[in-house]
């Protein structure tokens, strides 16, 4: 007997094996679990799921569909919203958007949304369900700069309104942080990513890889040679920080970007793959957000022990609670109340231990966080060969230094209206870029609101 | 398609090879660089742009093997095609955003170590097209391993060759002809030095009572070479930089060339492991 207010279960990869592979975590539900956790749905006529989505998916309706063997219309319905449902199905923080506002969470768990947006994705990818090409062309060239979810998901909705769409990419693959930041063993790149990349290339969008806008060709250079009448920025926030301590410059200290770089993009776990990896004995990675866990769960399946080192207790962890409990369960070490001072090094510059001090929590600060504050006399040494600093991240200055009219905040993220409109006429941006690095969805949600503001002020140009 | 349309084999470990690329070249300055991928696994591999012609629409690069990855590309031939080629990456040279009141009255020297020569040459041939008086120092190993001795003939004023065993010019290192140059009572305004980074932190050492402003270009690791990984960390004048959106050049008397080398070396052990000696920066 069902138990309405639970969640089906989803099966996954057995925790002491998928620690030693790259392949998906989560299995993600057959028909008859997807239909079985579909019926939990009590499709509510005010739902609070589809408020707290940022693309607005109607959820109620492809879950009805969903529950009703119409696998087809279903994926039809998300399609209406969303270009990678795949790819939000798995790494959304659902827990705090859409499932967040779902009447059975107030008693019991939440409709598994995620997990039903992903199996109709996943089985319309199977049985090859491509998206069609606006009927109706105008021919007008918009730019979009970062292949990222914000500059794919503006792009599907200008394609989708009849838009002549380029996207400008400036690594050699598209998907921005799809590519480069989340690893395999979360989103599968060569079947997920790039089956969602070809359906937004199947509504019309062109896609050029290795152009640097900034360096290749400028914002200007888009306007004024290549004809584009409108710039959509979403160019994500790529450039890493460091903790500014003694000796992050040593041997063994990485970005999370770089670790997961390597890892992801250039595919360097592979034996196949030409560039190299470093891996440790012992790994420490500092922070505990979701790139902290995916640069631990990347260096525990290399090979390493791996510690997470992080300033706040775990209740504070601005990770998805779904990656937290991977972590630990795969076997990973929490290293919480804990903030790095400095890297010591050997004699040959190579790091050998990360000297810490333990904090207690103080008083919230500016975000309602209580605050850590170190303890005085804690100070001891976390044996380490390779450190991790996985801090977060600001948007590249490439393109805001490079054109004129375009203002930054302090951080230097792009001014824009919640519109996406920046301080230069026609060029509008959405994501990371403007608001420092946040979530895939969020950043898509700025991709659709600016393209429906590219739409209307291209209408009213003309 | 970034095919390569020439390919001339300089010496028995470096390949020039002349790429097309038409947005590249048209955007190219010097100083910068550019990254390619030999193959679909292949590694990002950055590489200085030793000319470009915008009006062909094409890039010169010049690789020296070292190892997997750089051993593949200089078995590449004309007619085929690199899998990705970015760039122009990097700030241009400082002296490109001068204005020719600005140049007035400079004298420059530039000083190459072995494939250093092929990122100083399109420096060279822009100033000396401004009328800049430039000297140049190469220097090698031996007479075989020299490269661009003609072509920089053409666009400076004076050229100077050194190798380590006396096979062809000076016997000698670099340093040793800036010394006698600066003895000899030849004034310079501003000097540039390309090369291995040893090389680059003796010319520093050497140049450095002189007060001459000197320039050096480093051949950092790097992966995307856009400022996103970090990998190209360097500490100038006490505070980190990344090479590749910083850079790659800086005040010489500022970096910290020790800390380049050991960085630089990072890979060096898995590289010999598994003959993989190719690693990114270790192009010069």
């Amino acid at each position: 007997m069902m138990d309405r207010m639970k969640k089906i279960p989803v099966r996954e990869q057995e925790p002491e094996v998928r620690a030693r592979n790259f392949n998906e975590v989560c299995y993600g539900y057959d028909e008859l679990e997807a239909r079985a956790e579909a019926s939990r749905c009590l499709n509510c006529k005010n739902p609070g799921c589809v408020a707290h989505c940022p693309v607005s998916i109607k959820i109620p309706v492809f879950i009805k569909q969903l529950k009703d063997g119409d696998f087809t219309a279903a994926a039809a319905t998300i399609a209406e919203d969303s270009s990678l449902p795949a790819i939000c199905g798995r790494v959304c923080p659902q827990e705090t958007q859409c499932e967040s506002g779902c009447i059975l969470g107030v008693k019991g768990e939440a409709v598994s949304i995620g997990r039903l947006e992903r199996f109709v994705a996943d089985w319309s990818r199977g049985n090859g369900i491509r998206p069609e090409p606006a009927k109706l062309r105008n021919g007008r060239k918009v730019a979009v700069v970062g292949s990222g979810p914000a500059g794919l998901a503006c792009a599907s909705d200008l394609a989708r309104m009849g838009y002549d769409v380029t996207i400008f990419e400036m690594l050699h693959k598209a998907g921005g942080v799809l590519q480069y930041g989340i690893p395999e063993f979360r989103l599968p790149k060569d079947t997920v990513v790039a089956h969602e990349i070809e359906n937004v290339k199947a509504l019309g969008v062109k896609i050029e890889t290795n152009v640097v806008i900034g360096r290749t060709l400028t914002i200007d250079d888009l306007f004024d040679r290549e004809g584009f009448e409108a710039v959509f920025v979403g160019s994500g926030a790529g450039l890493p920080k460091f903790m500014g301590i003694p000796g992050e410059n040593l041997n063994g200290v990485f970005s999370a970007n770089e670790y997961l770089t390597r890892s992801n993009l250039m595919q360097a776990y592979s034996p196949e793959s030409d560039t190299p990896i470093r891996i440790g004995r012992k790994v420490a990675v500092v922070g505990g957000g979701n790139v902290a866990m995916d640069a631990a769960r990347t260096a525990l399946r290399l090979g390493s022990e791996v510690t997470i080192v992080y300033r706040r207790t775990e209740k504070e962890l601005p990770a998805r609670s779904e990656e937290v409990h991977h972590a630990l369960q795969e076997g990973i070490r929490f290293c919480m109340l804990t903030n790095p001072v400095e890297v010591l090094g050997d004699e040959k510059g190579c790091v050998k231990a990360l000297r810490c001090l333990k904090m207690t929590l103080g008083e919230p600060d500016a975000s309602g966080r209580r605050s850590p504050v170190p303890v005085s006399g804690s100070e001891f040494d976390l044996e380490a060969d390779l450190v991790i600093m996985a801090l977060g991240t600001s948007p590249n200055p490439l393109i805001s230094s490079t054109t004129g009219g375009l203002e930054t905040d302090r951080r230097g993220c792009l001014v824009a209206t919640p519109e996406g409109a920046t301080t230069r006429e026609g060029v509008f941006a959405g994501g990371d870029a403007v608001t420092g690095a946040a979530t895939v969805i969020l950043a898509m949600g700025a991709g659709r609101k600016a393209a429906a503001a590219m739409d209307e002020y291209l209408k009213n140009k003309r | 398609m970034y095919r390569i349309v020439t390919k001339k084999v300089l010496n028995p470990s470096v390949t020039l090879m002349e790429v097309e690329a038409p947005r590249l070249a048209a955007a190219a300055r010097c100083g910068q660089f550019l990254i390619v991928r030999a193959r679909e696994q292949g590694e990002r591999i950055p590489l200085t742009i030793s000319d470009f012609d915008r009006e062909k629409g094409t890039v010169t690069i010049c690789t020296q093997t070292v190892g997997a990855s750089t051993r593949i590309i200089n078995a590449m031939e004309e007619g085929d095609c690199f899998t990705d080629c970015v760039g122009p990456l990097g700030r241009p040279s400082e002296f490109t955003e001068w204005d020719d009141a600005r140049l007035e009255g400079e004298r420059f020297l530039f000083i190459a170590g072995g494939l250093g020569a092929a990122p100083v040459y399109p420096q060279v041939k822009y100033l000396h097209s401004k009328g800049v008086p430039v000297d140049v120092i190469i220097g090698a190993k031996n007479a075989g391993l020299l490269i661009f001795a003609e072509q920089m003939k053409a666009v400076c004023d004076n050229l100077y060759l050194c190798t380590d065993d006396g096979s062809l010019g000076e016997k000698g290192l670099v340093t040793g002809v800036v010394d006698r140059l600066l003895g000899e009572g030849k004034k310079y305004t501003q000097a540039v030095a390309i090369g291995p980074m040893i090389m680059m932190k003796y010319a520093t050492l050497g140049l450095k009572p002189s007060g001459i402003p000197l320039t050096v270009s480093l051949n950092t690791l790097m992966v995307d070479g856009t400022g996103m990984c970090g990998a190209c960390r360097v500490s100038v004048g006490g505070k980190t930089r990344f090479a590749c959106v910083d850079g790659p050049e800086f005040d010489a008397y500022e970096v910290d060339f020790d800390e380049a080398m050991r960085r630089q070396g990072l890979y060096r052990d898995l590289e010999m492991e598994a003959d993989h000696k190719c690693k990114i920066g270790r192009d010069r």
